[in-house]
């Protein structure tokens, strides 16, 4: 697979990540001998394998639906970057 | 005085209880090493008010029978730290300061611990060298413009140097193995989920583990005793009995049997990783294990697979950073899709941007059965490999590390020549299997190279007793030489 600088567009569109066209070659050709290491997988025939998902034997507990927490408005608001009294601020959504 | 430093954490806590010293003066002794030691680069943040205010009270109502009485310490920048700065070496974190403590160091304050400082490290913990930190390189004190390893590279560096008695970091793919085998010092993986990762800033959430990193065998069954235990808010917790991996700690391995897999003579490795271990095995042999060949016939797809999960799971970890909640915000961009996309731009460094973008696109519309799915069964037969072989054998010694320390700058336009010195590593990490690394030797430059023992799930106090009967008789001394203060 090789990457090229509408790929990087695409991938960066959807990663939300803005890329300087200067840097998009050479990010191009990182990402081209990254998948061409990755793709030695396809050595492999893996037709009857179960994907692993989880490296643990024993499933995910669930806990009792029961609030424990809560009532940290102002420690979770503490670390934003922009904030009005009990929101988060960001750029104008709607006109 | 400065001697003191040179002890290991076990022979400094004898100290503390015996009252040769007391905390206060022993915290004073790394602030002022610390201090003088500035161009090692591996501290991020110092916490000293905070250290003496701790080590004096702990003076004055203290508890002896903590596993770690008045202890200064530092931690990997990774741990979240309540009311101290946690940036995880990336400029998206530089000014985050968490109100909650994670699990893992909340553990080791409990057994008497204080906060020394935070250490740097790769950015989110992404990369092999330490060079991806915002904050730039650390040093490695074995020799000038040396690469501790990565990504818990400040850790080692640290510890190598006496600026901590132990530290703590993870380890995803080899980031506490790795850095131990370049430094001389003594690194453990637990089993996944035996040390809870809530509070750590996530990396790729299937593959890390918490670990200890200590000068000694012995100090490492303290810490890791310390470290572990079941925590609720960790899904992926294992809810088991505390073990006493200090109390429990034994030279005794004979009729053991030690798995020697072939596939770890790797091309172009150096004839003295291969001498070394060769040594490895003779002292295991002559200690009265029984060497066994095995084979894993997956581990060379074990990197190509690591790099398809660990950038999938940091991808989705890693968008959650969106400069609304806290972390940096770009003031660039007309609107808010443009805000997101400057702020992660100027905020990640190219080695996260790099990872992000291939997982984003592993696990895109149309690519996701070719690549992450295919990973996930090739991770299937790599954790079979191990499983059928421990069968056979009660664990299983490989060199840790392809090479010794690199010079800074050597690797980094290279991605894959980086990826490569984990190859040893990543394979434990997608089997989930605790492994620790010993230093073994020095190669002929002189810098330490370590060998890595691989355990079954939960065998951590076997891995254990048998690094510590091979230190016992490896003759290993790591004599760094302070040529930065």
């Amino acid at each position: 697979m090789s990457i090229d600088k509408d790929k990087i567009k695409h991938i960066s569109k959807l990663a939300r990540i803005s890329v300087d066209s200067k840097k998009s070659d050479s990010l191009a050709k990182d990402l081209t001998s990254i998948f061409k290491f990755i793709e030695q997988l396809n050595e492999i025939n893996t037709d009857n394998v179960e994907p692993l998902s989880s490296i643990l034997n024993t499933p995910l507990r669930s806990r009792e639906d029961k609030i424990d927490d809560g009532k940290i408005r102002e420690k979770i608001l503490k670390n934003s970057p922009q904030k009005n009294e009990e929101f988060f601020v960001v750029p104008k959504v709607i006109e | 005085m400065s001697e003191l430093t040179k002890k290991n954490l076990s022979e400094i806590i004898d100290l503390i209880k015996n009252k040769d010293i007391k905390s206060e003066e022993l915290t004073q002794l790394y602030i002022n090493k610390i201090t003088k030691s500035k161009k090692l680069n591996a501290y991020i943040t110092t916490c000293f008010d905070h250290a003496t205010q701790e080590s004096k009270k702990f003076d004055k109502n203290p508890n002896f029978n903590s596993l770690l009485p008045g202890i200064p310490l530092a931690v990997k920048d990774l741990f979240c730290t309540d009311g101290f700065k946690t940036t995880a070496g990336s400029k998206m974190l530089e000014n985050f300061i968490p109100n909650y403590e994670s699990t893992v160091t909340e553990n080791i304050w409990k057994e008497g611990a204080i906060l020394l400082g935070k250490l740097n490290c790769d950015e989110y913990a992404m990369g092999s060298s330490n060079e991806t930190s915002y904050f730039g390189n650390v040093i490695n004190p074995i020799a000038e413009n040396t690469v501790p390893g990565g990504s818990s590279g400040g850790s080692a560096s640290a510890l190598a140097a006496e600026l901590t008695p132990a530290t703590i970091g993870t380890d995803t793919g080899g980031s506490i193995r790795q850095p131990a085998s370049f430094t001389g010092t003594v690194g453990l993986k637990p089993t996944y989920g035996l040390c809870s990762r809530w509070g750590i800033v996530a990396f790729a959430s299937s593959l890390d583990q918490a670990g200890p990193m200590t000068k000694s065998v012995k100090d490492c069954s303290i810490m890791l005793e310390a470290m572990a235990g079941f925590d609720k808010k960790d899904s992926t917790s294992i809810e088991k009995k505390k073990e006493n991996y200090s109390k429990n700690l034994k030279t005794n391995i004979k009729g053991l049997k030690i798995g020697i897999p072939k596939e770890y003579r790797v091309e172009n490795m150096p004839k003295e990783i291969d001498e070394l271990w060769n040594k490895g095995k003779n002292i295991l042999k002559d200690l009265g294990a029984n060497l066994i060949d095995i084979s894993l016939p997956h581990t060379k797809y074990a990197l190509p697979t690591y790099y398809i999960v660990a950038p999938a799971e940091a991808s989705s970890n890693l968008a959650r950073y969106d400069g609304v909640k806290y972390g940096f915000r770009s003031s660039k961009g007309k609107d808010l899709i443009e805000m997101y996309e400057n702020t992660r731009s100027e905020g990640f460094g190219d080695e996260v941007k790099r990872r992000i973008l291939i997982g984003t696109y592993v696990l895109s519309s149309g690519y996701y059965d070719a690549y992450y799915l295919k990973a996930q069964k090739v991770r299937q037969l790599i954790k079979k490999d191990f499983d059928q072989n421990f069968g056979k054998v009660d664990a299983i010694l490989t060199p840790s590390t392809p090479s010794s320390a690199f010079k800074i700058g050597e690797k980094a336009n290279d991605p894959i020549s980086m990826y490569l010195n984990d190859i040893f590593t990543v394979p434990v990490n997608l089997a989930g299997l605790p492994a620790i690394s010993v230093p073994a030797g020095l190669d002929k430059k002189g810098y330490p190279l370590g060998l890595q023992l691989i355990g079954k799930t939960l065998d951590e106090q076997r891995i254990l007793n048998i690094a510590f009967a091979f230190e016992k008789n490896c003759d290993f001394k790591n004599e760094v030489e302070n040529w930065w203060s």
